[in-house]
């Protein structure tokens, strides 16, 4: 395998200084550990959102550390979630008083780690409160979860948090605004191709040169089904449909949609995606508000996509349209 | 060094050595069922727990015990780190007043407390509930109950773990990595169930070696660690 890589035990380590030598006016690292914050941490007046998880998803989580979105994110190892001290060193570190607000994505290690963080720091005084985000509608249980995966749907509860967060909105409703989000997402995947991950350094799962997997998790764990392949115009049909029928939504609702790149999937592909994708709302009645496309949470180099969806009223349209100023996502 | 504090340092020190003794043996049992990594991870968490309490100056047995647990928290990682050491670290406060009889029972019982809290398990979902719950209740009777020394009420533990240990071959894993092969997780032995049947060992034999009297109450009398004796009871 041709990778861009030095030693597979420094790829975190060396992504993380490289990402913040890109935003030096943006983002500082806390000395010791695999977080990364705001420069201007902790963020007077405002509740702290934070977030967290295993690497290989950039840009999560770190490229949505800004105005407007997260104070701060830990970066696991590839695919593996950060411990909990890191998470502690976190959540203090973007506490200025008003608490923090910790999105997690449902994995047991991500749980687990991030519970008994947040724990140790109510221990001395930090105010915390937890969204778990678990959008994924492909499977219900699975190698690294109890109950369904968090994935894509992620971003949108950054967004929404954060906004509600720099509106000077207290914890407890920065925390209900990111459960709203949560409540009404769903997403699917597939893979065209397996991840490699550094330490490996070969494909984790195989998929034959005529097959796809759909239902694929970010961390190439097993989906629903693996077929033979598909067009792009079928393959977006059978993940919306998976996803719309989960969300069970009435006719003439709004919705966000996001067509997410896997890692090695062209914008071309992507868009041609969207493009059936819009069709298919359409058809079942459903007005898209607000269309994303690109890499949001990609799983190292697998080719592929996922489909968010998700249902939005006034008040999360507010959040979700809101300026935000990260290194990965800007709006005005 | 207090000689409790030290007694707490040769413990963390003896399973350090014993799980990298088991580490093979671990691995093997977690490949079957799991990603194979928790016999490294134990080991690796271990031995630098021992480490870092070999360099604490005159620490008291809950420094030792909440030093271990976050040393195994950065280590360890995944869930074993929160579950091992998240739950070393929050009962390492029972034994901020000393080590005593009512000390040692509240130690036990709030560990068993955080790891089933974390990880939301019940006895017979093939994990280290199973060797856990039988070997604190065990311990907590042996003491209140049958009024028996702590260094007894532990070796009565480690027989209740290890038939908890036992216990686990033929059941279906309902919580951890293992769940997800449904009823291929049948015929295995849990890995944490055995890790943690080990670290109950080690505990034991370490107890019985120093022949650590622990006292009714932590301010009667310190604990006391006799001159070590070349015996094996």
């Amino acid at each position: 395998m041709k990778k861009l890589i030095n030693d597979p035990e420094d790829v975190v380590d060396e992504m993380l200084d490289g990402m913040i030598s890109a935003h030096p006016d943006r983002l500082r690292r806390l000395p010791d550990t695999q977080v990364v914050v705001r420069e201007d941490h902790p963020v007077d007046g405002k509740v702290g959102v934070v977030s967290g998880g295993g690497s290989g998803h950039e840009p999560t989580h770190a490229g949505y550390i800004g105005d407007g979105m997260l104070d701060g994110a830990a970066a696991g190892e590839v695919f593996s979630s950060p411990t909990a001290d890191e998470f502690e060193a976190l959540i203090e570190a973007c506490d200025a008083g008003d608490g923090v607000l910790a999105v997690v994505k449902n994995y047991e290690g991500d749980v687990m780690n991030f519970d008994t963080a947040i724990e140790l720091t109510e221990m001395t005084g930090t105010n915390v409160a937890t969204v778990v985000v678990d959008d994924d509608v492909a499977v219900e249980d699975s190698l690294y979860t109890s109950g369904r995966r968090g994935v894509c749907g992620t971003i949108l509860v950054h967004k929404a948090a954060g906004a509600k967060a720099v509106a000077g909105a207290d914890l407890e409703e920065v925390q209900r605004v990111a459960q709203k989000v949560v409540d009404n997402v769903g997403t699917m995947g597939t893979a065209l191709t397996s991840c490699v991950t550094p330490e490996k350094g070969e494909p984790t799962f195989d998929l034959g040169e005529d097959e796809i997997e759909l239902g694929i998790g970010i961390h190439g764990e097993p989906g629903t089904e693996r077929t033979a392949k598909m067009s792009a115009d079928e393959i977006t049909e059978e993940l919306t449909e998976s996803v719309l029928s989960d969300l069970d939504l009435s006719e003439g609702q709004e919705v966000v949609s996001i067509v997410n790149g896997m890692g090695a999937t062209p914008l071309m592909e992507l868009f041609i995606v969207n493009n059936r994708l819009q069709e298919l709302l359409g058809e079942h009645g459903l007005e898209t508000w607000d269309a994303w496309v690109g890499d949001y949470m990609t799983s190292l180099d697998m080719e592929g996509c996922s489909v968010t969806v998700c249902a939005v009223d006034e008040e999360l349209k507010e959040l979700l349209g809101a300026t935000v100023d990260t290194p990965a996502l800007t709006a005005q | 060094m207090s000689e409790a504090g030290l007694a707490v340092v040769t413990a963390v020190e003896n399973v350090a050595e014993r799980l990298e003794t088991e580490r093979t043996r671990l691995t093997e049992l977690d490949s079957a069922i799991g990603d194979a990594d928790h016999g490294g991870n134990m080991a690796r968490g271990w031995a630098a727990a021992a480490e870092t309490v070999g360099e604490l100056d005159d620490p008291d047995p809950a420094t030792v015990v909440q030093t271990t647990g976050k040393t195994l928290l950065s280590e360890v990682g995944g869930a074993s780190g929160p579950l091992y050491g998240g739950s070393l670290v929050f009962a390492a406060a029972e034994l901020d007043g000393g080590v005593d009889r009512e000390s040692v029972v509240g130690f036990a019982e709030t560990y068993l407390e955080k790891v089933q809290g974390r990880g939301d398990a019940e006895v017979g979902d093939q994990t280290m509930v199973d060797a856990l719950v039988p070997a604190v209740h065990t311990f907590t009777k042996s003491i209140e109950t049958d009024d028996l020394p702590p260094g007894e009420a532990l070796a009565k533990a480690v027989d209740a773990a290890r038939r908890g240990v036992a216990f686990t071959v033929p059941l279906r894993a309902s919580k951890g990595r293992a769940s997800y092969l449904g009823w291929r997780s049948v015929g295995h032995q849990d890995p944490g169930a055995t890790s943690t049947l080990f670290i109950l060992e080690t505990l034991a034999e370490t107890a019985q070696t120093l022949d650590i009297d622990v006292p009714d109450t932590a301010d009667a009398t310190s604990p006391t660690i006799p001159e070590a004796e070349d015996t094996n009871g």
